[in-house]
């Protein structure tokens, strides 16, 4: 009896919070119109999520090329296909590991500042001040971190991809020999418009996701030192599952 | 604001570089998306009419005794001859190959990208802008190989192989459409 | 004194002194009474306390009159109008003529003392920079602080904290200052401190005060009208000097802070000795 008590409360609690994220997304939207009059907030938030994670995202990215590069050798060989190893390399970086790599590292990195940061906003009073000021927070602090990351996640990708190409061709061609004309030809005539318009789409989707969890978990993070690290383990879990499902979504949507 | 200079410029940094980075991806990655040529490069263009390219793309190497001397930069089709028409830029260090010099599509390894061969002719009259390499051999096509091969295979031994045979048959029609 | 809502009858209502008029509010957080019918009055230019014991909804109180948050029943009128009724924007413009103090001064961690006490200015003024400065750096010597103008909210110690955000609440030039719990953890100096600039607010600005606390003596020292809250409701009012003098049982056992009286020491609990004995499980 009272396990059943629980366990409809547990899927009642889920629902609203889900609710809650529903109405704090559409409330967050409205705010994004308003805090447009306000683009330096939205720049000192670009730098935050995006410049701030350059160097992790670079690193990754370069080290992920590298071993698409080895590993993309080392099966295509087997079929006398090396030569395809730009074409691989291009193809799995563009779909899939360039937009979800980036949007596993940015919830870790930048995500999880931004909840925390919000959540402690709110565990100070921060938030309830700027109200009693007039200063409406959604569109002072939850809209700009918002646009913040919705603008910085495509950049991020973009780099992530061209920095792991580099990486692929650095192994293939500078320490496995292929030729550099025939890596760079055969990628270009096996990528598609296609293929590069939904990995942007994918870092645009990913960047609004993972964007609005951290925000929304910051924001309804309960006001204390154990609800904000809570509301950042929170951020970090739902975002990548997240991230991973839609992902999953979107190939089959453009497949 | 606090170290707003430094900041404006860092997220100006960051802007450029991932905006250069996207633009590089929609325009030089994908064969559809317009390639950014920073003037023309030098050199001099010549053509050459295949019966058949097999896998050849536009952008591959073309090489002399294995020497990468140009690029393929489109590839026609002529309504005349049904011959497809290659045209292909030759970089300007290499003036000196011969007009009746020997053209064919080859392999890298055995699925790899397809390239052009040039094998150099005897005569001491040189390719110019312009100019069409007449003697072309066609691109090898592996599955045509392999049907040969196991038809052979087959006549020779009977059992097995034709059953091999038989998939093979059926293969090119499927995945010879460019 | 229904729990009516109609916007009329709260513009008439008021008389003419009271800033904030809290007529019969009912209020309640999931279920759980805060407030059951509370009435309280604060008047132009004098200093209300309202103090209490813990978990009477003190905050709470500042909360609905800031309109964060809205009656159940009754109403809350701020400089004659019902709060509630009001739309957003109007709530906002109400909010600009009030300051507030929180317990901790919720200063903006990101930017320093100068620009948290200009914060309010340049989001509701195109004033020019010279003109905020000025004024920023008169407000920072009005609490004495004006050479921790460069300062991070984190370099503070817990009383300038307090005397910055006081700096940040009076820099709009509100008719209305209210202080949450302005004397928690603080030392005595700084205390004494807070204590004088509350004080000096209300007689040299005529800024209206409200201090939420519960910290009988000091507030006696300063409060020109007092509430005492329990049980959702006023149950006493009056000056210091009446609170003193009331012979309520729960008056008494506030203000000399006795720990037996109608506020119990236990949390309600079942039977002592049946629970150690433990045989009211079945």
């Amino acid at each position: 009896m009272s396990t059943r008590v629980v366990r409809s409360g547990y899927l009642l609690e889920g629902v609203r919070r889900f609710g809650l994220t529903g109405i704090f997304f559409a409330r967050l939207l409205a705010a994004c119109v308003r805090s447009l009059a306000r683009p330096r907030l939205i720049v000192a938030q670009i730098f935050n999520a995006g410049a701030r994670s350059l160097i992790i995202i670079m690193l990754s990215g370069l080290f992920t090329g590298m071993v698409l590069g080895l590993l993309g050798q080392d099966v295509l060989q087997r079929f006398g296909a090396e030569t395809a190893l730009g074409e691989v390399a291009a193809l799995a970086l563009l779909k899939e590991l360039g937009p979800v790599l980036t949007a596993l590292l940015f919830a870790g990195r930048a995500g999880t500042a931004l909840t925390s940061e919000i959540g402690l906003m709110r565990a100070t009073d921060q938030l309830t001040a700027m109200e009693v000021m007039a200063v409406d927070p959604m569109s002072y602090v939850a809209a700009p971190r918002f646009l913040g990351g919705l603008i910085a996640m495509p950049l991020l990708v973009a780099i992530f991809n061209v920095i792991g190409l580099y990486g692929a061709q650095l192994i293939g061609v500078g320490l496995l020999g292929i030729d550099r004309g025939t890596f760079w030809s055969q990628m270009q005539s096996a990528v598609s418009m296609r293929d590069v318009t939904e990995g942007i789409v994918k870092s645009v989707v990913f960047g609004a996701v993972v964007s609005l969890i951290a925000v929304n978990e910051g924001y309804q993070a309960e006001p204390t030192a154990e609800g904000v690290g809570l509301a950042t383990t929170r951020t970090v879990v739902a975002s990548s599952v997240l991230t991973l499902l839609l992902d999953y979504v979107l190939t089959a949507v453009f497949l | 604001m606090r170290a707003t200079r430094s900041l404006e410029i860092g997220t100006g940094l960051f802007v450029i570089l991932g905006l250069a980075a996207l633009i590089f991806l929609t325009t030089q990655l994908p064969s559809s998306g317009l390639k950014l040529s920073f003037g023309k490069v030098p050199g001099y263009d010549v053509t050459a009419e295949f019966d058949n390219i097999g896998d050849l793309k536009v952008g591959a190497p073309v090489r002399m005794a294995g020497v990468r001397i140009g690029d393929v930069t489109a590839i026609g089709f002529d309504n005349q001859s049904y011959r497809a028409d290659v045209h292909m830029h030759i970089y300007p260090q290499f003036s000196q190959i011969p007009v009746d010099s020997y053209a064919s599509i080859d392999t890298e390894g055995l699925l790899g990208g397809q390239y052009i061969s040039i094998s150099p002719g005897g005569l001491s009259t040189y390719l110019k802008n312009g100019s069409q390499i007449l003697q072309t051999q066609s691109a090898v096509v592996l599955e045509n190989l392999i049907n040969k091969f196991f038809a052979n295979f087959s006549s020779s031994s009977s059992g097995g192989g034709a059953g091999g045979g038989g998939n093979g048959a059926k293969t090119p029609n499927q995945s010879k459409n460019p | 004194m229904t729990g009516s809502e109609s916007p009329q009858r709260a513009s008439s209502a008021p008389a003419d002194d009271a800033v904030v008029d809290v007529r019969d509010v009912h209020y309640a957080i999931y279920g759980r009474p805060i407030f059951a019918g509370l009435n309280i009055r604060v008047r132009r230019g004098l200093i209300t306390a309202v103090m209490g014991p813990s978990g009477t909804g003190k905050t709470t109180l500042l909360r609905l009159i800031t309109g964060q948050l809205f009656a159940d029943r009754g109403q809350v009128s701020v400089f004659g109008r019902d709060i509630a009724s009001l739309p957003g924007s109007q709530i906002y413009a109400t909010r600009r003529r009030m300051g507030m103090l929180f317990q901790n001064g919720a200063l903006l961690t990101d930017i320093n003392v100068f620009e948290n006490v200009a914060f309010p200015v340049r989001e509701h003024t195109d004033l020019p920079e010279s003109l905020i400065r000025t004024l920023v750096l008169t407000k920072l010597e009005a609490v004495g602080l004006r050479g921790a103008a460069d300062l991070m909210p984190a370099e503070l110690s817990g009383g300038m904290a307090r005397r910055v955000a006081l700096a940040r609440a009076i820099v709009m030039d509100p008719e209305v200052l209210l202080y949450d719990e302005p004397f928690v953890g603080l030392d005595p100096i700084s205390l004494g401190v807070i204590l004088r600039l509350i004080k000096q607010m209300n007689q040299a600005l005529g800024i209206t005060s409200i201090v939420v606390s519960h910290d009988v003596q000091e507030l006696a020292t300063i409060a020109d009208q007092s509430y005492l809250l329990s049980g959702g409701c006023v149950v006493a009012s009056g000056t210091p000097q009446d609170l003193a003098r009331s012979d309520s049982e729960t008056v008494h056992q506030f203000m000399t802070g006795s720990a037996e009286g109608p506020v119990k020491f236990h949390y309600p609990a079942p039977d002592y000795a049946s629970q150690l004995l433990g045989v009211d499980e079945a």
